[in-house]
């Protein structure tokens, strides 16, 4: 698509950058004493409407849920964005699963604004007709349902659905012709397969259990990494160090808490210089990334007040801003 | 054979309000397109934006003047067409083509200019001066050409 038929969208993503919330509005939110002075905070920068009140989730979900009514309404072309919502749309698929095989009922764990909502997903499984999933992912709901039913591991479940969700990511990435969206799947799969080989270093999984769970993709040899978590900490550090993600095993030394931020942070400046874009889709989905990791904070730090930690941890935790 | 000239004449004329105009069209459009965005959001940068979403627009002008002179340079505006020999009217055609061509393309650039320069009014109102000093850039380029078309059109004795 012609990049200037994104003028339009580019302009009002422009406008919306402004009301984002900066690094020192969240140390503003860090500071507040109580997670109520931080709802009306949140308030005064215009977050949630008269229908949420003082539901945290309700004011977060309604956040997620603007962000993606500007961009149906603003894109000239939706099908770019699919793929930022694979993990919901393979969320689903886990949830819907879960909840046949299980059949024990659970309310508010699907999504809404993806390809396939909860109730269409949950009836899909229901009827076992994974043939109106789209593209590869029926293959792949057939055998994680089958996988379910028949062992009963959970886990194993999971890791099939998540490993596809990251091919299919990589897969987007791959036949994307916007830079972006390439540079977005890249890094999304070698995160991931990165925090796979950290938290299974760390409960002390199988080569198998982490060759199972990793995506290919080109930044990360996945046998490496795979290799270095089985050797050790030290070893998977090691490997990181000779890659493009050097930083990461820095942060892995400090905490994993501060690897996980760095992971985030990683991302949104992967993006920064889509500030500066005036035409094509990369202001739209970096806007979009943004707002995850905006909304994201807010979380963190609303929970973080709700169990009154102390504020040095919640800080740990708090991600750089896009503005 | 002996009308060619005021052919060619007239044909400089038309290619520099032809081009011109479409070059202005599409360059007003593009930052027109920015402006909506802009102003959807938010209403009250309108009068910011269309200042900028407007400066495209001047090439369209300047193809226009280029064309006038054009036209009354071979008579047509007063009512008597002088008979313009070949060579003269190929003189008129060429002279036309600066305008007419610099148009087209400084029009379309200034356009995606002024787009870039709405975003900065979106997020930096303040810095209006300066986000409208990037789009003018390109107006220099349209101006010599327009100079240069004027003076030779006026300058060709028939």
């Amino acid at each position: 698509m012609n990049e200037l038929e994104y003028t339009y969208a580019v302009a009002r993503i422009r406008v919306l950058e402004a009301a984002l919330l900066s690094d020192s509005v969240m140390d503003q939110l860090l500071a507040c004493k109580d997670e109520e002075q931080c709802l009306q905070l949140l308030s005064e920068k215009g977050w949630g409407d008269a229908e949420c009140g003082n539901d945290i989730e309700a004011i977060l979900k309604r956040e997620e849920e603007k962000t993606w009514e500007v961009i149906h309404d603003a894109a000239p072309d939706l099908s770019v964005f699919d793929v930022m919502s694979y993990p919901k749309l393979y969320h689903n698929l886990k949830a819907a699963i879960k909840e046949v095989c299980t059949e024990v009922k659970n309310e508010n764990i699907f999504y809404d604004d993806c390809l396939v909502p909860g109730q269409e997903m949950l009836s899909i499984v229901e009827n076992k007709a994974f043939e109106r999933l789209p593209g590869q992912m029926g293959t792949v709901a057939k055998e994680a349902y089958e996988t379910l039913l028949q062992t009963r591991d959970g886990q194993l479940c999971d890791v099939i659905v998540d490993r596809a969700a990251l091919e299919a990511i990589y897969r987007a990435g791959k036949e994307s012709t916007e830079k972006i969206i390439q540079t977005y799947a890249e890094s999304t799969v070698a995160l991931a397969d990165i925090k796979i080989a950290v938290r299974a270093q760390k409960t002390g999984k199988s080569l198998d259990f982490m060759k199972r769970a990793m995506a290919e993709c080109d930044s990360v040899n996945v046998d490496r990494l795979a290799a270095a978590a089985l050797s050790g900490a030290e070893a998977l550090r090691e490997y990181l160090a000779g890659t493009v993600y050097a930083e990461g095993a820095q942060a892995l030394e400090e905490s994993p808490s501060v690897f996980e931020r760095w992971c985030d942070n990683r991302m949104i400046e992967a993006v920064k210089p889509q500030k500066y874009n005036s035409f094509s889709a990369g202001p739209l989905v970096a806007y979009l990334l943004a707002r995850e990791n905006e909304i994201k904070t807010v979380r963190m730090i609303l929970t973080g007040k709700q169990n009154e930690f102390p504020d040095e941890m919640i800080r740990e935790r708090i991600r750089k801003m896009y503005v | 054979m002996d009308k060619l000239g005021i052919v060619y004449a007239l044909l400089g004329a038309a290619l520099a309000v032809l081009l011109a105009g479409a070059g202005s069209a599409i360059g007003v459009g593009i930052a027109g397109q920015a402006a909506s965005g802009v102003v959807s959001e938010d209403p009250g940068k309108f009068a910011k934006v269309l200042i900028m979403q407007l400066l495209p627009g001047t090439q369209g002008l300047y193809g226009l003047i280029i064309g006038f002179v054009t036209l009354s340079k071979v008579g047509l505006l007063g009512g008597g067409v002088q008979d313009v020999p070949v060579q003269t009217g190929l003189m008129i055609l060429g002279a036309c083509l600066p305008i007419g061509i610099v148009g087209l393309i400084s029009a379309r650039a200034q356009g995606k200019t002024a787009a870039a320069a709405i975003g900065i009014v979106a997020k930096k109102p303040e810095q209006f001066g300066k986000a409208m000093l990037f789009p003018a850039m390109v107006e220099t380029y349209a101006i010599l050409a327009l100079l240069i078309s004027f003076l030779a059109v006026s300058n060709i004795q028939i």
